[in-house]
C-alpha cells in the first residue's frame, strides 16, 4: 500500500446534457492522489452526475476525464460506488454480498472486510434484517475488499439518523486514512464535508463555483470554533446573498482562526 | 391449564379443520338416514369403499399414471417455453417488440376452444392432452416471468455492472433472483391450469386416465367413483400448490414476505 496508492482524477471541461437540459456545463476538477475531496451543492446541481462520469456510468457530452492521465472509456475499473441506497442484494447473505464478483479465494478476505466495518458477527444474516447503517457498512466492506484506487461515495450517508451518520464518517474516514484510496465525496451536508473532506468543491449551475481547502487538523472536532466557522461561510455562499469575494472573505476567516 | 392447553389446541391446529369434516359428519349422517339418494351423492363411506376397489384391481394406477405422465409432460414442455420467451423478452426490448404482440393474441384464445381443432390434429392421442396442457401452462409461465425480470430493480443492476459483474453473472446474480417471486407465482397459477386442463382434456377425448375413469363411472351412474376422483382432483392441486409453497419458502427465505408461510 503506501502512499500514492490512491488513483488520480482529472475533469477537463466536462459537459454533460440530457436532451436539451445541461446537468453540468465546464467542470475542471483535478482530484491528486489519495485527495479526499467533497463535492457540494443544492439538489439537483449536478454533483451526482459528475460522480457517475467519474465511475463511468454515464458519458460526459462535451471534454473528458483523464484517470491516471488515461482517458476514461466505459465504466472506471480502478472506481468502486457508494450508492445512497445500500443496494445489497437481497437474496444474498451479507457475506456472498461483501464478496460479490469476486474469484478464488475471497471468503476469508469478506470476513476480514466485514471485521474493519464491524459486522463480522451478521456475515450469515440476510441483508433484509440489518438496520440501515449497518447495510451501509455492509456496502462499505463490499466496495473496499476490491482495494479501489478511486472511492465515489454518492451521498452514502443522507438516508441514515444523525448519530449513524457521524459513526459511518469516522468509519469512512479512518478506513481512507489506512488504505490511502482516493475518494469523492458527493453530499448536501456541510457538515458532513468539512468532517471529511481535505478539500470542498461547490457544484453551481454545473460549474465549480468554490474550491475551498480544508486545513483542519485530523480527527476533526465539530465543537471547535475554526469547524464551525467554516461550515458557516460555506452555507452563506451557497445560499447566496454573497458575492464570491464576500465568501473568500469569510472563508479565509474560517482559515485564520484555525491558525490561532 | 388442561383448559388453556386445549383451547390452545383448538385455536391452532384444530380450527381449518372443524369445518371440513363437520359437513363429512352431516353427510354421512344424511346418507345413512337415507335423506340422500345415492345417485345423487353416495356417502362417504361409499367412497372409500370405491377407492379401495379401484387401489386393490391395479385400475387406480394405470389411470393414476398415465394422468401424471400428461400433466408433468406438459407441464415441462409448456412452462419451459412460457419461462424462456419471459426471460428472453424481458431482457431484449427488440425480442420484445417482435414476438409480444402476437403472444398476447394467442393467449386470449381461451385454450379450451381449440379442442375440436386439436383432436382433429392428433386424434385422441397422448399428444392432444400434452398440447392442450402445455398451451395452458405456457402462458402464465410467460407473463410472470417477463412480469418479474422487468421489475428487477434497475439500481442493483447498475451496482452489478459497476461491481464488474458479466452479463452471464448478472443474470445468475441479479435478473433471475430478482424475478423469482414472480416466476414462482406463475408457477403456481400454471399448476392449477395445468389439472384443470387435463381434466377436460381427459373428459372430453381419452381412453384412460383420472378424467376418463370419471366419465366412464357416470356412464355407469357410479356416483361413488365419481365423487372419487373429483376427490384426487382435489388431493392432486392441494400436492402441486404444496410443491410450489415448499419452492417459496426455499427460494425466497431471503425475503420476508415469505418466512412465515
Amino acid at each position: 500500500m503506501g502512499p500514492g496508492r490512491g488513483a488520480e482524477l482529472v475533469l477537463e471541461q466536462v459537459g454533460k446534457q440530457f436532451g436539451d437540459k445541461h446537468a453540468l456545463r465546464r467542470v475542471n476538477l483535478a482530484v491528486k492522489r489519495g485527495e479526499f475531496v467533497a463535492i457540494i451543492g443544492r439538489s439537483g446541481c449536478g454533483k451526482s452526475t459528475l460522480l457517475r462520469l467519474a465511475a463511468g456510468l454515464e458519458e460526459p457530452t462535451s471534454g473528458r476525464i483523464l484517470v491516471d492521465g488515461e482517458e476514461l472509456r466505459g465504466l472506471n475499473e480502478k472506481a468502486r460506488v457508494m450508492f445512497q441506497d445500500a443496494r445489497l442484494l437481497p437474496w444474498r447473505r451479507v457475506m456472498d454480498n461483501v464478496g460479490l464478483g469476486l474469484k478464488g479465494e475471497w471468503e476469508p478476505k469478506a470476513l476480514e472486510a466485514l471485521e474493519q466495518v464491524g459486522l463480522a458477527d451478521r456475515a450469515d444474516d440476510w441483508p433484509a434484517v440489518l438496520s440501515g447503517g449497518q447495510r451501509q457498512r455492509v456496502a462499505l466492506a463490499r466496495a473496499l475488499i476490491s482495494r479501489p484506487q478511486l472511492l465515489l461515495l454518492d451521498e452514502p450517508l443522507g438516508a441514515l439518523d444523525a448519530l449513524t451518520r457521524i459513526d459511518m464518517q469516522r468509519l469512512i474516514e479512518q478506513l481512507w486514512l489506512e488504505q490511502k484510496f482516493t475518494a469523492l465525496l458527493v453530499t448536501h451536508d456541510v457538515d458532513e464535508a468539512v468532517m471529511l473532506a481535505d478539500r470542498i468543491v461547490l457544484i453551481e449551475d454545473g460549474a465549480c463555483a468554490l474550491d475551498v481547502p480544508v486545513r483542519l487538523p485530523r480527527p476533526r472536532q465539530r465543537g471547535d470554533a475554526a469547524f464551525a466557522d467554516l461550515v458557516d461561510a460555506i452555507l452563506r455562499r451557497i445560499l447566496g446573498g454573497e458575492t464570491d469575494e464576500n465568501a473568500a472573505v469569510s472563508l479565509s476567516v474560517g482559515e485564520k482562526r484555525r491558525a490561532l | 391449564m388442561k383448559l388453556s392447553r386445549w383451547t390452545g389446541w383448538a385455536g391452532g391446529k384444530a380450527v381449518p379443520w372443524a369445518l371440513p369434516i363437520g359437513l363429512l359428519a352431516a353427510w354421512q349422517a344424511a346418507a345413512a338416514a337415507g335423506w340422500l339418494s345415492s345417485r345423487v351423492l353416495p356417502a362417504p363411506t361409499d367412497v372409500i369403499v370405491a377407492a379401495w376397489n379401484l387401489a386393490s384391481n391395479g385400475e387406480l394406477w394405470k389411470h393414476l399414471s398415465v394422468s401424471f405422465w400428461r400433466a408433468l409432460t406438459g407441464f415441462a414442455i409448456g412452462g419451459s417455453i412460457g419461462f424462456l420467451l419471459g426471460l428472453l423478452n424481458g431482457v431484449f426490448r427488440p425480442a420484445e417488440r417482435l414476438l409480444d404482440t402476437s403472444i398476447q393474441m394467442i393467449r386470449n384464445i381461451p385454450h379450451l376452444a381449440l379442442i375440436p381443432l386439436v383432436i382433429l390434429w392428433f386424434g385422441i392421442g397422448e399428444e392432444a392432452k400434452v398440447f392442450l396442457v402445455a398451451l395452458g401452462v405456457l402462458f402464465p409461465m410467460y407473463v410472470n416471468t417477463l412480469h418479474g425480470i422487468r421489475n428487477v430493480d434497475a439500481g442493483l443492476l447498475e451496482m452489478g455492472r459497476v461491481y464488474g459483474l458479466g452479463p452471464w453473472q448478472l443474470f445468475w446474480r441479479i435478473w433471475l433472483p430478482g424475478a423469482l417471486p414472480s416466476i414462482l407465482v406463475g408457477l403456481r397459477y400454471a399448476l392449477g391450469i395445468m389439472w384443470l386442463t387435463l381434466i377436460v382434456a381427459e373428459t372430453i377425448a381419452a381412453d384412460r386416465g383420472i378424467g376418463y375413469l370419471a366419465m366412464n363411472a357416470r356412464e355407469f351412474m357410479q356416483t361413488d367413483v365419481v365423487v372419487f376422483s373429483i376427490l384426487l382432483y382435489a388431493l392432486f392441486g392441494k400436492l402441486a400448490d404444496s410443491i410450489a409453497r415448499f419452492l417459496e419458502r426455499r427460494w425466497l427465505r431471503w425475503n420476508v414476505n415469505y418466512q412465515h408461510i
